[in-house]
């Protein structure tokens, strides 16, 4: 479980941790469309050049980003080799058998497709690993706040939410504590065939469903306890301040999104 | 089995800036046939310290003997399966570990895992209801259906099934009433007394302490402070004060009758102990009397 970097947060104090949560959740999403836009050496050098400048700001070493990618490396390498092997022909072509075709534009488009790839996970990586679960459920629903107009119950997907990341390392400090428990009884977890292994998980989930369902139920009593009630205007603890960071780095944004743009093959 | 700690560190998250020391340096010797009790306050190290004797934790650094098996840092997984069988391991709130449809098949589960032939795990299923004080009648039923305190009996059968010869103990009793807590109690003794388990209980409960352990491993941040028998760990009440940890209610009785002028040699720790005292002593002073 501890090998598991995506979706965890790393406390330290860095200007990156420091932004609000809504200018890195609206800047993540824009990053991704920026990354789609670059199509040549120059301007996925720029997001290159901009990656390792978050990752430099936020003081967390490489090293997390790599081992954030690891889970991911068979996906990666999967669609890489299929754009290599079945792009269609145009430019040079290097290799021909049957329906495969190795062509100068499948080999220039896999590794665009891998540093995409690199790119995107790398920064959603840093959102996570620099921002509080918490914090990310509250920018969530600040963000969401326009869709009230059209009736979604938008405070109580925000407590949905934050009560599902609330739980996420309760749920694993469950799941840690049964599969020691199993492996004491003699499972043994992520070996054998995956038959066996699919098998070897039975007595994890059985266990972890009945506790997480015994644990709704209890959470649910104790708010109604509290008086909670469904979908009443809830004022926040933390309230969210728009600060001169935050425009700063929007304005960094949106330089290198200029750039992109005058730099990009068209 | 005779258990030995030489040096042995952990920490969590090594190589992270989350890491976190949670043991330092631990060394002791248990004996073959011993019965271990790890007291101290949360936080301290005690579950950390069991987890390392199955290995489900494998130190930092240091080794761990257990007769013939040596866990390093570098032992693999694949060399501690005979060990896991040999070390059996009630975990707190045990009765999350369950999840067959029947009683029976979740007894069986675990020497089943180790080799058993599922004929032989379901006979020394039903045995083991028996001898964790359930009827035979239970062995069909869901047992998601029991009580809190059955479904800890299933969940520590299924531990006994596998036949260990250490059974390490993580808070087994909490969460029972007074009597499930005593006949649990009472049933570890039994096997300890009985079969030869080597014990290690981890508690909250002096008084468990006094009256079954033998010997007895204080910890304090990740420190072992203390460690030997259990009249030299609770022979200084004042330290163990010191140390927020109390000492058995017999001897807070004793303590408080030794102002109104009554000798202990040694200080008593369970109410028989005490009993014992009291009536020598007062036999004593009606013959001075005299």
């Amino acid at each position: 479980m501890s090998n598991f970097i995506f979706g965890r947060y790393l406390p330290l104090n860095s200007v990156v941790h420091r932004l609000d949560p809504r200018a890195k959740l609206m800047l993540s999403f824009f990053y991704i469309v920026l990354v789609f836009m670059a199509n040549n050496l120059v301007t996925y050098g720029i997001l290159i050049v901009f990656t390792l400048a978050a990752i430099f700001a936020s003081k967390i070493s490489l090293g997390f980003f790599l081992k954030g990618i690891r889970p991911l490396l068979w996906l990666i390498v999967f669609t890489v080799v299929l754009q290599l092997l079945f792009s269609p022909a145009g430019g040079h072509v290097y290799f021909h058998w049957a329906f495969i075709n190795i062509t100068q534009y499948g080999v220039v488009n896999s590794g665009y497709i891998f540093i995409r790839f690199l790119l995107i996970i790398m920064m959603s990586t840093l959102l996570t690993l620099s921002t509080q679960p918490l914090d990310i459920a509250t920018g969530l629903s600040s963000l969401m706040k326009p869709l009230r107009w059209v009736h979604v119950p938008v405070d109580t997907l925000a407590m949905m939410l934050s009560i599902a990341l609330r739980f996420v390392p309760t749920l694993m400090d469950e799941a840690t504590k049964i599969m020691n428990a199993q492996r004491a009884r003699g499972v043994d977890f992520g070996e054998g065939g995956l038959f066996k292994q699919a098998k070897s998980l039975i007595p994890l989930m059985v266990p972890l469903f009945m506790s997480a369902f015994n644990r709704a139920e209890d959470l649910s009593t104790a708010m109604e306890a509290r008086g909670y009630q469904d979908s009443e205007h809830r004022s926040q603890y933390r309230i969210l301040t728009w600060q001169k960071r935050d425009t700063v780095t929007w304005i960094i944004f949106i330089i290198g999104f200029a750039a992109i743009l005058a730099f990009r093959r068209w | 089995m005779a258990i030995s700690f030489e040096h042995v560190t952990f920490t969590y998250q090594a190589g992270t800036p989350m890491a976190q020391t949670a043991l330092e340096d631990v060394s002791f010797n248990l004996p073959d046939h011993g019965y271990l009790a790890i007291i101290g306050h949360t936080g301290s190290g005690k579950s950390t310290l069991v987890q390392q004797i199955n290995a489900l934790l494998k130190p930092t650094s240091g080794t761990i003997k257990i007769d013939d098996f040596t866990i390093t840092p570098n032992t693999t997984n694949a060399d501690l399966k005979p060990l896991r069988q040999h070390v059996g391991m009630v975990f707190q709130f045990p009765e999350s570990q369950l999840f067959e449809e029947t009683i029976r098949k979740d007894i069986a589960f675990g020497p089943q895992n180790f080799g058993m032939s599922p004929e032989d795990a379901n006979e020394l299923a039903d045995q083991m209801l028996t001898t964790v004080g359930l009827d035979i009648s239970y062995a069909e039923r869901s047992p998601f259906e029991l009580s809190g305190g059955q479904m800890r009996r299933v969940a520590i059968a299924g531990v006994l099934a596998m036949r260990p010869q250490v059974l390490i103990l993580d808070e087994p009793t909490a969460g029972l009433d007074p009597q499930g807590r005593q006949e649990m109690m009472d049933l570890f003794e039994q096997l300890h007394r009985e079969q030869g388990l080597t014990i290690v209980l981890v508690t909250h409960q002096m008084e468990d302490v006094a009256e079954y352990a033998e010997q007895v491993a204080i910890m304090r941040e990740g420190r072992l402070v203390k460690f030997g028998d259990v009249q030299e760990a609770f022979g200084d009440p004042d330290w163990l004060l010191a140390n927020q940890l109390d000492v058995p209610r017999a001897a807070q009785f004793a303590q408080q009758l030794a102002k109104r002028g009554f000798q202990w040699q040694p200080l008593p720790l369970t109410a028989d102990q005490l009993a014992e005292q009291i009536a020598e002593q007062w036999q004593k002073r009606g013959t001075d009397h005299v």
